[in-house]
Formats: C-alpha cells, structure tokens, sequence
C-alpha cells in the first residue's frame, strides 16, 4: 500500500514537466487564486483597519489604506487587556494540557495496545464514545463540582478537563497504533529481559515518537483555541485566555472598528506564528487522523 | 503461542511475551481514573438533571418526565434543530463539494503543472481560517459584516449597489444565511488539505489512461478521482457532522441564536438555559437529546461507513 502510494508519488512528481500549460490551466490558476484571495479577504480587510486611526475609518470606511500609520490599537489593546498575561494564560494551559495529555494517551494506549487488557475493546469504545459527546452534557455538572473543589475560576480547572478531554482523541488514535505495533521488536524486547516499563520507555516510546509529536501539536492547538468551558469556567481577568479577551472586548457595545480589527490581528498573530513553526507536524497530522 | 493462547481460558495473554495482560492495568488506572470524573460521572449526573428541576442554588427536585416531556412540544428546541440542519449544510455539504472541485484542481492541474509549492501554498490561504480559534475567526467576520460601517456594506456601497447594505447578522431574513456563509469560510479548508493527501495516492496512469479515452475533466473526476478518495470523503462526512451539531461559540459570538430564534442551534439553546435563564433540569435535557442525536448519527454512519469500505477491497 504505501509502496504504491510512494512510486504514484513519484511518478506524479516526475510528470509534472513533462506538460505543456493549456489556456484551461491558466484559467484554472486564476479562478482559484481568486477563490484564494475571496477568502484571505477579511483578513486583509482587518490587517489594513488594525493601522488606521478610528476617524480615518469614519471618513474613509474600511476599504481605504490608512491615511495615517498608527499603532494605537494595537498598544491600547496590549495595555487594557494586559495582553501578555493573557497569552501566558493561554500558552501555560495549551502546554501543560499537551504534555499531560500525551503522557496520558501514552499509558493508556500502552496498556490497551500492547497489554490488551481485558475488556480492551470495550474501554476503547467508551472513549470513542467519550471523544463525540458535546461538551454541554458534561458542563453543568463539572461546573458544579469544580465549584464546590473550589477550582472554578483556576487555570488549573481547565487544564485538568482538557487534559481528559483531549487524551480520550490520543488514546483512540494512539491505541490503534499500538495495536499494530510489530510484534517482532516486542518479542526480541522479551527476550533481552526488559521490563513492561523498560519496554515502553526504551522501545514503544521512541518507535512511536513522529505519532506523539503530532498529537502534542495537535493537543496544543485545540486546547488554545477552545471557548465554551473555559468562558464558563475563567470569569476572573487575570486567568482568561486570548479568545477571551478578545471576546470581552467585542461584547462591549461601544467598541469602536478599528479597535476590534486591531485587538482580532493580535489575536491572530500568535496562531500565524506557530504554524510558520509547525507547519509539517499539522500537515502530517491532519492527514493521519483522517486515515485513521 | 495460539495453543497457548486458546487454554488459557482465565487469563489472557498480552503482545510482549511473559507477560500477562493484567499486569499492565496500573498503566490504564490514571487515564481511566480520569476518564470516570471528568467524563463518565459528569455525563451520568447530567441525564439524572435531566429528570430534575434545578435552579443551579438550592434543592433539586426530581420531575420525572417533565422536561422531556416539555422539550418535545417546544417548538424551540424543534426549530434550534432544524437550525442545525442548515448548519450542516454549510459545515458539511457545502464546503465538501466545494472542497472536492478545488483540491481536484490543485492536484491535478496546479500540482502537475505549475509545480506542488504553488499548490500548497494555495492549499495553505484556504487552510488559513480553519487555523483560527473559531472564536476569533467568527468574531473576525463579525467585524467584516458590522451593520453600520462593515467592510461588505462598504464594498456595497462603492460598487454602487448601496441599496443591498443590510444589518446582516441582525435581520431575521438575513441572520441565518450570513452565518452559514461565515462557517462555510472557517470550513472550507478542512475538506480540501484532507482531500488533497488522500488524490496524492491515486496513480497518474488512471488519469493519463482515461485522458487517452477521450474522457473530459468531469468524466475523469467522477470515474477516477471521486472513487478513489471515498474514504476520505467519508471520514470528512462524519467528523464534520459531529462538529456542526456541537456548533456553538459562532452563535453565541455573532447572533446569540437570534433575531428570535432564527439562529438558535441545541448547543447554544442549553448553554441558555444552563447559565441564562438558570433552568438547569431543562438545559440538561436538551443537552442529553443533542448527545443522543450525535452518538446515534455516528453509530449508524460507522457501520454504513464500514460497509461502504469493505465494498472497496
């Protein structure tokens, strides 16, 4: 199978000069470069506003360059909102939930892959099922409990439900990897006398290590861009998230264009930067979840 | 080993030789430890409110079949599904046909010959959107939709068709079909990178083959490239129809399910009644229903799903 899929690769690859471009190919081009563009056309929208002075925008509308280059919105964002403590807030509980949650997916799916411990299939579906549930039919009640640990409004409240949350996906995905792990390397494991712990330390862990790391991205990612249980949860400035604030302040009626285009660019820029970085990682893993 | 295996009735065997399967339960205890607080009590507690009136403070009150009796004859919660309908068009239908047309043209006429980086950086501006916290991307195209000076009315406006400028996420005729065009552009970008991975596989042969038949593009689409990527196709079918009937923060960004009800959706509806209007027993129940519609739809597509790819072998 993924003999076949490489040399088609391959061959793809090697064609690619071989062609002529038709008039259809460059018609093609240009309709999606539209296309493309039709999307990235709020962005651009917003980026161009985020610099503009709000009576600029007043006399000109939000189609216009800016007369006038102004970091106002940006600064007046960052102080207000104590925008660094906010990306803390939201870098701290992405981190420790990713890390959490991989170590998590690692033990569990290390039991159930490779242990098969009774009842596998079983548990695995439970967390299946677990991975499709809305977050509405556990919020109230978790609501209620982390209330009376006196956890709500803790950073640490989030992270623990996120963790849970995102390990359930890691152990579905990771368990089936396991699963299929060769069983040649864990019989010569066996042999050499090595340990359950040994063994996924030492062999399970770095075999397995490209299918972590993309769940670790991936973990990282969604728990940053999560909104409805840390809203409920994180009533207090000083433990919200950057979609949170970012939020607050578009709750606020007076708001005016060019304040909100400057706060959204912000807001953004964190997400940007971390793809530039991660980008193969999200790549590889978009695609294996989707074969899994 | 499988004779091995087949007499060791009581205890089972794990894939590290030596070694029985229970020894590895310690592995499982934290994972599943959590697993039981965070998911499966919390799940449990919520179909027992479900039965109950509550207010969030004071006593509850067991109900029986009140709420549920209430939640089928309220009209509401018919149309926040119906609404739900509509938002699986535009996170489901609408960017999958979309997505299949350009990653078919980005693989097959792009990649090919204009080379693979033009066509993943194509690739990545659509994929830009779905990279967002949706929080962010919906309140992104609030901003581009505002009703008094937004970016649309603008353009509107200075292409001379002033008259169409529109309060787009206030008016009722309006708020619906902005919405689903607001999730169509967070969307769209799911389907096409998804897509794109699984054409990678098809060998070009077929394509140059149908090509030497005579065959057009869309006759080389549906003959090869629709059949060959059917389990991505499904894969995206199903996940993002999950994702659609779980729809929130867009609505309670953008419209707060209005004007009226004209956007409500069931995630939202509970979140209303959990934290709004403080009728916990009720918000329990939709959100049990909500629960119930996901697991049933997925459990019916798996095995359709399953079917449909053992047909392919």
């Amino acid at each position: 199978m993924s003999q076949s899929m490489t040399a088609a690769a391959a061959k793809r690859a090697s064609h690619k000069t071989q062609h002529v471009r038709s008039a259809g190919d460059w018609v093609t081009l240009v309709l999606l470069i539209v296309a493309a563009l039709v999307v990235l056309f709020p962005l651009l929208v917003l980026t161009v506003n985020a610099f503009k002075t709000q009576a600029d925008y007043n006399a000109a509308g939000p189609l216009s360059l800016p007369k006038t280059f102004t970091m106002e919105g940006i600064v007046s964002f960052w102080t207000t909102t104590k925008f660094p403590l906010k990306f803390f807030n939201s870098l701290i509980i992405s981190l420790v939930v990713a890390v959490a949650a991989v170590v998590l997916s690692v033990l569990n799916s290390f039991a159930l892959g490779i242990g098969k411990v009774k009842g596998n299939t079983w548990i695995v579906l439970a967390i299946m099922l677990a991975n499709m549930m809305p977050q509405e039919a556990l919020l109230y009640p978790l609501y209620t409990m982390f209330k009376a640990a006196g956890l709500y409004n803790t950073k640490l409240a989030i992270i623990i439900i996120f963790t849970i949350i995102q390990s359930a996906y890691g152990t579905y995905l990771l368990s089936s990897v396991y699963g299929t792990f060769p069983q040649a390397i864990l019989e010569a494991a066996a042999i050499d006398g090595a340990s359950r712990w040994q063994v996924l330390r030492k062999v399970v862990l770095p075999i397995s290590w490209p299918t972590i790391s993309v769940l670790f991205v991936f973990f990282f990612v969604w728990t940053w861009n999560e909104y409805m249980i840390p809203m409920a949860f994180l009533m207090g400035d000083d433990v919200q998230t950057i979609p949170l604030a970012l939020a607050t302040l578009q709750g606020q009626h007076t708001m005016e264009a060019t304040t909100l285009a400057s706060a959204s660019l912000l807001s953004i820029v964190p997400t940007i930067i971390f793809f530039i970085i991660f980008q193969r990682k999200l790549s590889q893993g978009i695609t294996a979840g989707a074969v899994k | 080993m499988a004779g091995n295996r087949k007499h060791a009735h009581h205890e089972s065997l794990s894939r590290l030789p030596g070694n029985k399967s229970s020894r590895f339960v310690p592995y499982l205890i934290p994972g599943i430890l959590g697993l039981t607080i965070i998911v499966i009590v919390p799940f449990v507690w919520n179909i027992y409110l479900s039965f109950t009136r509550w207010r969030g403070v004071g006593p509850v009150r067991f109900i029986g079949l009140q709420n549920w009796q209430r939640l089928f004859k309220d009209s509401t919660f018919w149309i926040s599904f119906l609404n739900s309908f509509w938002i699986i068009v535009a996170i489901v239908v609408i960017p999958t046909i979309l997505g299949l047309f350009i990653s078919s043209l980005l693989t097959d006429v792009i990649q090919k010959k204009f080379g693979g980086k033009t066509a993943s950086f194509l690739r990545a501006l659509f994929y830009l959107p779905q990279l967002l916290p949706v929080a962010v991307a919906a309140i992104i195209m609030g901003w581009i939709f505002r009703p008094e000076d937004g970016a649309v009315n603008a353009l509107l406006e200075q292409i001379g068709l002033g008259s169409l400028t529109h309060n787009w996420l206030g008016s009722p005729d309006s708020a619906l079909p902005v919405l689903m065009f607001i999730l169509v552009w967070i969307q769209l970008g799911y389907p096409i990178v998804i897509f794109m991975s699984g054409l990678q596989r098809v060998d070009p042969e077929l394509y140059e083959a149908a090509s030497l038949d005579g065959a057009n593009w869309w006759q080389k689409f549906r003959v090869v490239t629709l059949p060959s990527i059917i389990p991505e196709l499904l894969v995206v079918i199903l996940t993002a129809t999950i994702g659609a009937l779980k729809t929130f923060a867009p609505v309670y960004l953008l419209t707060k399910g209005g004007p009226g009800t004209a956007t409500t959706v069931p995630s939202y509806y509970s979140y209303n009644q959990f934290f709004q209007v403080q009728q916990v027993g009720y918000g329990a129940a939709i959100s049990t229903a909500l629960t119930a519609v996901i697991i049933v739809f997925s459990v019916v597509f798996t095995i359709i799903q399953k079917r449909v790819e053992k047909n392919l072998v």
